[in-house]
């Protein structure tokens, strides 16, 4: 099902939650709403789902007008932050729940409905916990009954908001990839909402950032990283660290900082260029910086934090070298590539000047 | 012995603050309850079902039975929907009804009697043209049922709105976007999980609404047989100097609150032992 949103406005009191939202997802589309707390993310849900009003602007699914249609009635299916099962049922009842408030008409036969909910139990593989109450099953099960139970309704759209945010790492990681597999085999139109970055790369065809209200770049992941289109997108994204610095005769300097100068395309003037971890390379040998902290990451890579006039950098390791990297090892940066915006908000891709002075691991894609 | 945490009190006074305050219980609490049933039986069986047995005291009984199945239902239903009003919506007046609602435990129970006689008595604002309509508000069933409402109108409230609080709004919410109407909303997801609170709020306000003195002894005109209520022929009795009967009919009267709060204990059991949100 289509879902257009256009110029949403929503404002409590003085703070405006969405200021001028406008978005459009296709026909079996999974979509991520990125942004941090208090962005209005969770408030562009809720008003998606009927259960908050908006100042102005239209939503519109299927390419009916939603203005006026209570929640009730807009068969979207929502999966809530904490599952919001109904403690009080089993877990049948609760994936019940939505085919036993129908209209008489519409309400299936007891054996019927007792079919369509185990298939439901056993499309979210808990066909066992039937007779279970929610606080009687762990946070992932109950994701899966809050997911079941949504979906009982067959929903012309699923909503889920942050529906991750309340298990393990480890569960997580897991439970994403099966939701992804289950929105492709039901064909199903999916927006999640989420702060979570490397969850909304993972999960979605396209991810809609969201600062203060407004929707800043919609995008699929790798234009994200590629091309963001404020200074906020490439702070957001890809775990970037922030320089000031300044452009002369297309010369990116970042002044004291024991950082190669970068050639970049943006008119005289000061500038802000945002540096993720990989684009970043440290070499051994002596200049200006120190090694701080060499971790390995979950990839099995290794990642240093390095010190350089009181700024502490992320990076990748350029070359192995005896006793190299070790902790308070001196040590000089290469800059593979950089997010660069001007004063006016202007972007471009700072590159180095000079090549790399050694055949780098580290690439410009991915974060 | 596992060694007890370093907060904990010293052993000793465990003792003594639970010793203390069992004595206190027993004292203040314990202690009339059996002189009650002891004056009672003092002069035997026969003569305390004796004294129950009058005409007067029957009415009595029989009236304050019916104050408070005509009472306690509409409190429920009042209590029930103000509770709902106030955890599950916002409007204006939200937290001037949730301060009403606990007036009647601030009030004197004898004012709220008196402003029931200043509105519906003879000489009140409304008893005239009332009394034209053949309608009797004062020293008539109306007017205990009215001054009983009034002071038993927290107990549900008060108990089910905090619960109410605690659990938000997400599960109906919830309810909505699956397609409940407000109504199976409110049937489905509100009232299971306040259930229990319910009871004992129902309870409570039972237990009150039965012993309720002081606003109904301003509204009753104190005609016997007639609209003396339990407690107020207790006191009759009593000024009377016929203390076994005066005691017999108190008695059974502790006996019914006794009742009250056993069923609310057997609630509060069940509740607890349940595994699982409802037992």
């Amino acid at each position: 099902m289509t879902l257009a949103v256009s110029g949403l406005v929503r404002r409590f009191g003085d703070t405006t939650a969405l200021d001028g939202v406008s978005l459009a997802l296709g026909e079996g589309e999974f979509v991520a709403v990125l942004g941090p707390s208090g962005s209005g993310k969770s408030t562009l849900l809720r008003a998606l789902a009927g259960l908050e009003g908006a100042d102005a602007g239209e939503i519109r699914i299927a390419g009916r007008d939603m203005a006026g249609i209570p929640a009730r009635e807009r068969q979207i299916g929502v999966v809530f932050q904490n599952y919001a099962l109904f403690r009080h049922m089993t877990v049948f009842e609760n994936v019940a729940f939505g085919l036993r408030v129908r209209p008489r008409a519409a309400r299936p036969a007891r054996a019927e409905l007792a079919r369509q909910v185990r298939e439901l139990l056993a499309l979210v593989q808990i066909p066992e916990l039937e007779r279970r109450y929610p606080d009687q099953i762990s946070g992932g099960q109950r994701q899966r009954v809050a997911l079941a139970r949504a979906l009982a309704i067959s929903p012309r759209l699923l909503l889920l908001d942050e529906p991750f945010g309340a298990l393990d790492a480890l569960v997580r990681r897991e439970v994403r990839r099966w939701l992804r597999g289950l929105h492709d085999r039901l064909g199903l139109t999916t927006l999640l909402v989420t702060h979570d970055q490397e969850e909304a790369m993972e999960l979605a065809d396209r991810v809609a950032v969201m600062e203060r209200g407004r929707l800043v770049q919609f995008d699929a992941p790798p234009a994200l990283l590629a091309a963001p289109a404020s200074p906020f997108v490439a702070g957001f994204i890809g775990h970037a660290t922030r320089l000031e610095g300044k452009v002369q005769d297309g010369v990116l300097r970042f002044g004291t900082l024991p950082l190669p100068a970068l050639r970049v395309a943006l008119p005289d003037g000061r500038a802000t260029a945002y540096l993720r971890p990989r684009e970043v390379v440290a070499l051994p040998g002596a200049g200006g910086a120190m090694v701080q902290l060499v971790r390995a990451t979950a990839e099995g890579e290794l990642r240093l934090v390095v010190q350089a006039s009181g700024l502490a950098l992320d990076a990748v390791l350029g070359e192995a070298a005896p006793g190299w990297p070790a902790r308070g090892a001196p040590c000089r940066l290469h800059v593979v590539a950089a997010q660069v915006f001007a004063a006016d908000g202007t972007r471009a891709l700072g590159q180095p000047s000079a090549p790399a002075p050694v055949a780098c691991r580290a690439g410009t894609e991915g974060v | 012995m596992t060694p007890r945490p370093a907060i904990d009190p010293p052993r000793w006074l465990h003792l003594a603050l639970g010793g203390l305050a069992l004595l206190v219980g027993l004292l203040l609490l314990g202690l009339p309850l059996a002189a009650v049933f002891t004056e009672a039986l003092r002069r035997g069986w026969e003569v305390a079902s004796a004294a129950i047995a009058e005409p007067d005291t029957l009415a009595a009984i029989r009236l304050t039975l019916l104050v408070a199945a005509i009472a306690v239902p509409l409190n429920t239903i009042g209590g029930l929907a103000a509770a709902w009003c106030i955890a599950k919506h916002e409007f204006p007046g939200r937290r001037l009804l949730t301060a009403l609602i606990e007036l009647p435990f601030s009030v004197s129970p004898v004012i709220a009697g008196l402003v029931f006689v200043l509105i519906f008595g003879m000489q009140g604002w409304l008893g005239p043209s009332l009394r034209e309509h053949g309608i009797q508000v004062v020293f008539a069933l109306p007017g205990l049922v009215l001054a009983t409402l009034f002071v038993t109108f927290p107990f549900v409230a008060r108990t089910v709105l905090p619960l109410m609080q605690e659990q938000g709004r997400a599960e109906e919410e919830a309810a909505a976007t699956l397609g409940a109407t407000g109504w199976q909303s409110f049937r489905r997801v509100t009232l299971p999980n306040v259930k229990w609170a319910l009871l004992s709020g129902v309870l409570l306000c039972n237990a009150r609404a039965m012993g309720e003195f002081g606003a109904v002894s301003v509204v009753s005109g104190h005609i016997r047989g007639q609209t003396n209520t339990m407690p107020l022929h207790v006191e009759i009795l009593y000024n009377e100097y016929q203390f076994a009967a005066a005691f017999a009919v108190a008695a059974l009267l502790a006996l019914l609150g006794l009742v009250t709060l056993a069923a609310k204990a057997v609630l509060q059991r069940l509740t607890g032992r349940a595994t699982g949100p409802a037992p």
